[in-house]
């Protein structure tokens, strides 16, 4: 790389201009709301004129505390029960030497390309039936189908290159397939069942469309206060929810990234030889 | 071998043993094979010839289709692997990455739930074993290849297993380190006392280790014994040519009472002996390169075998020179020699050998 050719360099430079492009043509519409949500006026007219706290202060009503304990008990719940059953999907899918496991496969990763207006008729449908509309419940269980693709992809994808090896050679020392899997398997899926948890937990956290369908005037998911606030009454509190998101899911991230740095650097420490 | 050789290690039998896969494929049929307590046995033989599978039978991670494993004598067949108390080395190594050299090496000892204090003890003297003392806090990664296995070894040792198995250990290690790693695992092998069952492709390993080695070919044992058996009396063609090199005569067996001859493309080659096991006509009698002479066309003595050859090339070995020769029939030969012995000028020669050196084997292998 040591003889780049002078065009490399305009070239680099196009890139540098590029990506700089894209990245504020996608972050810019969303650090709009933050000023938007300290606007003295009853809209959201950009530039505020002046400026307030009492979005804020208009959070603790609560519709909002409702909605976000309504959001937050569901997006745990989904976060665990697919962390759960993606685990054990992903260790059938890679594991399992029946020709059907391809169907199976199918259908846990099909919420990923059915279109979700379809999923969410269907599902409020059959919930029709079992009763399951406007209870955590359905919430739960409806979010999960949505959420499992986010557990079984990067579990499975782990699985996959897992070297089998390391589960014979710890029964051949002496540990069942119980200690097996809490000592050596467990271990090695972690960070990736890590990451599809904590992308399970956001899925279901701002999951707006099968809300949309489950919702009753009792459970009513944050998304859902957030999209009736705006379509209904133009109610700048939005903007404050959505700067309040925006801070916890980049802080989330950057948490994310440092601790993956820190774990390629472990990696990446240098083989000493005798 | 150890002093005493049956305190530390197993005695191993298969009896009758056929592994079928769903596939249809036969991986090994009807293996007889008895290994003595504190033996360094090695499997040899190409890939797919069943002897990594016999290696997986004996450790548990597969079951026989038919027939009986016995370990001293009880029939483990019906024990899960972790219950088996057999160390197993991997080609892989198949060190835990997520643990440092130390935490691999006490796995086996924590589930036996050893105290602390011994465990300390037992770690280090393992690692003292394969001189990784100082590696202890390091993680799998941060340690070459060689060292690796030497984790693994320490791993399957710590625990004083009474029977060891390795599958090419040895197999992802440069040339060097790996003639380097062959002697520490045999002083290993004195130091424990154990049996080891030793998988592998590469017949120099197999000599340089083994006490005996068995020979596998089409999953069934084509020949076992000690090297020097194997080498100077090869049972089969099969054998003859995997272990060493042999040139080859094909053709119809005539016997002499105790002494044989083949009618073969490139004229009658007597053979000092008859094999017992030598069913039908077909057979082949071989004959090691270093065991044949070259001379000028016609000078061979009468009482050697001799063949009309021409020389197509001179290889120089260093040590030794190889003579490559193609025969009348089309067939080529070896002959290996000493540099101080003159190679007749060529490239019409004759190559002779002993009556004596000549051996009767199978022609057929399967």
């Amino acid at each position: 790389m040591d003889e780049e050719k002078p065009t490399s360099l305009f070239a680099r430079r196009l890139l540098v201009v590029t990506v700089t492009l894209t990245a504020l043509w996608l972050i810019l519409p969303l650090l709009v709301i933050v000023p938007i949500s300290f606007s003295g006026e009853n809209s959201f007219a950009f530039p505020p004129r002046t400026w307030t706290l009492q979005r804020y202060v208009d959070l603790a009503q609560p519709m909002w505390i409702g909605a976000l304990i309504n959001s937050l008990v569901i997006a745990s719940l989904v976060a665990v029960g697919a962390s759960f059953l993606g685990t054990l999907t992903s260790f059938a899918i890679t594991r399992s030497t029946s020709r059907l496991i391809v169907i199976v496969r199918a259908l846990v990763l099909a919420p990923q390309v059915v279109p979700i207006i379809i999923v969410g008729l269907g599902i409020y449908l059959v919930f029709l039936r079992l009763d399951l509309n406007g209870s955590y419940v359905g919430f739960v269980l409806a979010h999960t189908v949505l959420a499992l693709p986010f557990v079984v992809i990067p579990v499975a994808a782990t699985l996959q290159t897992f070297d089998r090896d390391l589960e014979r050679a710890s029964a051949s020392l002496g540990a069942g397939p119980i200690a097996t899997f809490i000592q050596v398997t467990f271990p090695i899926i972690r960070p990736a069942l890590l990451s599809g948890t904590f992308l399970a937990f956001l899925s279901s956290f701002d999951e707006l469309v099968l809300a949309l369908f489950l919702q009753s005037p009792s459970l009513v998911t944050l998304p859902v206060l957030l999209y009736r606030r705006m379509t209904d009454t133009i109610d700048p509190t939005v903007a404050a929810v959505a700067t309040i998101q925006l801070l916890f899911v980049t802080t989330c991230m950057i948490i994310a990234l440092f601790l993956q740095r820190r774990k390629d650097s472990n990696d990446q420490a240098p083989a000493a030889e005798t | 071998m150890a002093e005493n050789p049956g305190q530390n290690a197993a005695e191993v039998r298969f009896a009758g043993v056929t592994k079928t896969f769903n596939t249809g494929l036969t991986a090994i049929s009807k293996l007889d094979l008895d290994i003595r307590a504190g033996e360094f046995l090695t499997l040899l033989g190409p890939s797919g010839s069943g002897k990594t599978t016999a290696l997986n039978l004996l450790a548990g991670f597969q079951a026989p289709t038919t027939g009986q494993i016995l370990v001293d004598g009880n029939d483990i067949s019906g024990l899960p692997p972790h219950k088996r108390n057999i160390g197993v080395v991997f080609q892989h190594y198949a060190l835990f990455p997520h643990m440092t050299v130390r935490e691999n090496v006490s796995y086996p000892l924590k589930q036996r739930r050893v105290g602390k204090a011994e465990m300390a003890r037992q770690v280090d003297d393992a690692l003292r074993m394969v001189s990784l003392q100082a590696y202890g806090d390091r993680l799998p990664r941060q340690l070459s290849g060689g060292q690796q296995q030497r984790v693994a070894v320490a791993r399957a040792i710590v625990f004083r297993p009474r029977l060891l198995l390795m599958d090419e250990p040895l197999g992802a290690l440069d040339r060097k380190l790996r003639e380097a790693v062959q002697l520490e695992l045999k002083r290993i092998h004195r130091d424990l006392g154990a049996t080891i069952v030793f998988v592998t492709h590469d017949q120099d390993e197999a000599l340089v280790m083994s006490d005996r080695i068995a020979i596998f070919d089409a999953g069934k044992i084509q020949q076992i014994g000690t090297a020097e058996e194997l080498y100077d009396r090869p049972a089969t063609q099969f054998v003859a040519q995997f272990l060493g090199e042999s040139n080859i005569f094909t053709g119809s067996l005539r016997r002499h009472g105790d002494t044989c001859s083949i009618d073969s493309p490139d004229g009658v080659i007597r053979s000092g002996t008859v094999a017992d096991t030598l069913a039908g006509d077909d057979a082949a009698i071989v004959v090691r390169p270093e065991r044949c002479r070259l001379f000028e066309r016609g000078k061979a003595p009468d009482d050697w075998n001799s063949v009309d050859a021409w020389v197509s090339d001179i290889v120089y070995l260093g040590a030794l020179r190889k003579v490559l020769l193609t025969l009348a029939s089309g067939e080529t030969a070896v002959v290996i020699c000493q540099p101080d012995v003159e190679i007749p000028a060529g490239p019409e020669v004759t190559l002779g050998f002993p009556v004596s050196a000549a051996r009767t084997v199978t022609a057929q292998w399967n």
